[in-house]
């Protein structure tokens, strides 16, 4: 299962490493306290569940055939998120650092273009929105 | 027959409901399901292109046609991470 509705256990994850890795690249995505010039005090992260742990398998699939020698695991949590909470958790092990960093920055870029998971952030007045990054004013990378 | 359709996120609100089944004509769609949706929802109307859509829980094309028993659900843009 990819999607979760407790806390990421990150430091289950960083136990994948196998004796030949070298290399173990964690990201973790965190909620900010600000979007766009508003201030954020929690998100609410909604999933098409079960379509989203199938999209998850497939970026996993992807990642498999791309970066061969690179171990990836990946935990999206879902519910509401205070601020400097893990929303998102990106593990990946290799022999060498360059395709572990690689393989680590695909997995989020992926999951952030394919898998079905919305986030609404509630405003300190008590507004909430939907995020829509493809009216964001500037593409963030 | 008959579709089960989902709906998520700012769609959800826009619609006021989680979920709903439709009886549809034998042929139709997923274009032509976006069509009658976008007839009976106004902010629908005013999208400027179809929203990604998934059957079955796998993206699908419009021209896809739609069978008896299929899931489906139009996506607002994906925000995970």
């Amino acid at each position: 299962m990819y999607l979760t509705i407790q806390p990421i256990d990150v430091a289950k994850m960083l136990l994948e490493a196998r004796a030949s890795d070298g290399a173990l690249c964690l990201f973790l995505g965190v909620v900010r306290n600000e979007n766009e010039g508003r201030a954020t005090v929690s998100i609410e992260y909604q999933a098409y569940g079960a379509m989203a742990e199938l999209e998850m398998e497939r970026v996993a699939d992807g990642l498999r055939r791309d970066f061969p020698t690179v171990s990836v695991s990946m935990q999206h949590r879902v519910g509401r998120l205070s601020v400097g909470e893990v929303s998102v958790a990106i593990v990946a092990v290799a022999p060498h650092r360059a395709e572990a960093f690689t393989a680590c920055r695909a997995g989020i870029d992926r999951i952030k273009t394919t898998v079905p998971i919305w986030k609404r952030e509630f405003h300190t007045d008590g507004t909430s929105d939907w995020v829509d990054p493809t009216k964001e004013s500037e593409h963030r990378v | 027959m008959r579709i089960h359709l989902l709906y998520f996120a700012s769609f959800r609100d826009i619609v006021g409901r989680d979920e709903e089944t439709r009886e549809l004509a034998d042929g139709t769609s997923v274009r032509t399901l976006w069509q009658m949706l976008s007839r009976e929802v106004p902010k629908f109307a005013s999208f400027p292109n179809m929203p990604p859509a998934a059957v079955n829980r796998e993206y699908a094309r419009a021209e896809t046609v739609l069978s008896d028993g299929d899931e489906v659900a139009f996506l607002p843009p994906v925000a995970g991470g």
